[in-house]
C-alpha cells in the first residue's frame, strides 16, 4: 500500500502552483481537502507519495512555492 | 467563459471538491498568464480586482497616510482623480503636474514638485482622451530618487503596447480586462512588482480568502491579502482567454496595427475643413485614440448623426476626465472621441472619416 504524505499551503494560489510544477515534473499527485487533524490554512491540500517526500521539498524550495508544513499521512 | 461555468462552476479556493479545484486552476493559470505578460516572476503578485478603477483605489488608500505627499498629472481620468480629491480631505496634499496642450508632460515639471515626503506618484500610461502617452521609465526614476513609488493607469495602454515593469520601473499597475486585454467588463487587476513591501499596503476590503480560516485576523500572503470575497471566476477565464489571444497575436503587431489605424484616422480626420484634432497628431507618442472638435457643430449632434446615419460610435464630451480636457482647452464642451479596436481596418477608418465630412458638410 502507498504510503501518502500532504504538503499544507496558507493559500489556493500556492497549491494551483505547486499543483502545476509537480505535475510537469511528473509526479502522482492529488489535491484533497486539508485533513482535519492539520487543523490549517486552506481547504487544499496536496497528497504525495510519501517515497519522494524530499524530493517534492526540494522542488517546492527552488521554485519559491510557499506551504506551511508537509505531513506523512497514517493510514 | 461558458467552458468554466460548465465544467467548474465550484468556488475557487473554498472546498477540496473538484469543481472549487478547477475553479481553483482557472484563476490561477490566469495569474501566471497575467505574471508573466506584465514581466513579473511572482505570480501571487497580481491581484484581481473589479476594474482598474477598484486596483486604483486599493493601492491609493492602502499606502497613503496622514500627511503623506501624492504626485499625478493634469491628465488622469477619474478614476484616479477622484480618490485622489476624496484623499486630499483627509490630509492627503495632493500635486498635479500640468501637462501641455498635446497631451506630453515635460518630467522636468514632475521634478519641480515631487519632495522627500512624497510616497507616492500616481500616473496615467496614456490619455483616455487623445491618447498620448507618458514618458513613464523617465517619471519612474524620478519618483525612486525621491524614495516614492510609482503607480501607472495602464487601462489604456495594457495589452496596446509591449510592457514590461520591471524594466520601466513600475511599482504598481493598474489593467483593466475589458479593453485591449479582449477580456469581458467587471474584470482587472493590480500588478505589484517583485521588489515591493506589500506589508506596508493596507488591504481595502477585508473578509474571507478561504485560507488560514482559523483566524479571524486578515492574512497577509498575497494574493489573498488583496483578495476578500468571492473571485469573480468567469471574468477571469474570460481575461484569461483573451490575454491568450492577445498573446497569439503578437503585441508588437498589435501595436503597428493600431498605429496604421491611428494615421489613416488622422489623416482622414486633417484634410476636412472645420475640423480640429487634439494630441500628439503622431501615433508614435500616442495610442490609436483620437478626439476632434468641428467649428459651429455641437459634439453630441455629430456623434448622434454619426451613429443614426453611418453606423460609427463614438463617445463624446468629457470622457470622465475634467483635468484632461482643460489641459486640451476642450472643457466644458468636450470632444468627439473615436478609439479604433484590434478588428478596425484601414477601410473602416477611411469610411467613418469620410462620415464625419459628410456630417459637417449638411
Amino acid at each position: 500500500m502507498t504510503q501518502y504524505g500532504v504538503v499544507l499551503f496558507y493559500t489556493t494560489s500556492s497549491v494551483m502552483r505547486a499543483e502545476k510544477l509537480l505535475k510537469t515534473e511528473g509526479h502522482s499527485i492529488k489535491l484533497i481537502p486539508t485533513p482535519r487533524q492539520f487543523s490549517s490554512d486552506c481547504g487544499i491540500a496536496l497528497r504525495f507519495d510519501w517515497n519522494y517526500c524530499e524530493e517534492i521539498k526540494l522542488m517546492l524550495d527552488e521554485a519559491k512555492v510557499e506551504y506551511a508544513n508537509m505531513h506523512s499521512l497514517d493510514t | 467563459m461558458t467552458d468554466v461555468l460548465e465544467h467548474a462552476g465550484g468556488n475557487p479556493g473554498r472546498s477540496g471538491h473538484r469543481l472549487s479545484i478547477a475553479a481553483a486552476r482557472a484563476v490561477y493559470d490566469t495569474r501566471e498568464e497575467i505574471a508573466h505578460f506584465f514581466g513579473v516572476t511572482d505570480p501571487m503578485r497580481v491581484i484581481f480586482t473589479s476594474s482598474a478603477t477598484h486596483a486604483i483605489n486599493l493601492t491609493l488608500r492602502g499606502i497613503l497616510k496622514l500627511g503623506d505627499h501624492v504626485v499625478t498629472s493634469s491628465i488622469e481620468h477619474n478614476a484616479v482623480m477622484r480618490p485622489l480629491r476624496n484623499l486630499e480631505k483627509q490630509n492627503i496634499r495632493l500635486s498635479i503636474v500640468a501637462c501641455a496642450a498635446d497631451g506630453t508632460l515635460d518630467v522636468k515639471d514632475l521634478i519641480k514638485v515631487i519632495d522627500s515626503n512624497t510616497r507616492l506618484v500616481v500616473m496615467t500610461h496614456a490619455s483616455n482622451v487623445v491618447g498620448t502617452l507618458l514618458p513613464i521609465a523617465e517619471i519612474a526614476s524620478i519618483a525612486h530618487q525621491a524614495g516614492a513609488l510609482l503607480l501607472v493607469d495602464a487601462a489604456q495602454t495594457a495589452g496596446a503596447l509591449p510592457m514590461d515593469i520591471q524594466a520601466m520601473g513600475i511599482d504598481l499597475l493598474a489593467f483593466t480586462g475589458h479593453k485591449e486585454l479582449q477580456g469581458p467588463p467587471g474584470i482587472g487587476g493590480l500588478v505589484i512588482a517583485d521588489d515591493v513591501d506589500t506589508t506596508k499596503i493596507e488591504p481595502l476590503m477585508c473578509g474571507g480568502t478561504g485560507s488560514r480560516s482559523e483566524s479571524e485576523e486578515q492574512p497577509n500572503d498575497l494574493p489573498d491579502k488583496f483578495e476578500s470575497g468571492t473571485a469573480n471566476l468567469v471574468g477571469i477565464a474570460g481575461l484569461g482567454a483573451g490575454l491568450k489571444w492577445v498573446k497569439d497575436k503578437a503585441i508588437n503587431e498589435i501595436r503597428e496595427h493600431m498605429k496604421e489605424l491611428n494615421q489613416a484616422l488622422l489623416d482622414g480626420l486633417s484634410i476636412i475643413p472645420r475640423v480640429k484634432i487634439y494630441g500628439t497628431l503622431d501615433p508614435e507618442r500616442s495610442v490609436a485614440i483620437v478626439s476632434f472638435t468641428v467649428t459651429g457643430k455641437s459634439v453630441s449632434e455629430i456623434a448622434l448623426r454619426l451613429d443614426e446615419e453611418y453606423g460609427v460610435l463614438s463617445r463624446v464630451g468629457l470622457h470622465c476626465t475634467p483635468a484632461a480636457h482643460k489641459t486640451l482647452g476642450t472643457f466644458p464642451e468636450g470632444t468627439v472621441r473615436l478609439a479604433p479596436g484590434i478588428f478596425t481596418t484601414v477601410s473602416d477608418i477611411q469610411e467613418a472619416t469620410q462620415a464625419v465630412a459628410k456630417v459637417i458638410k449638411s
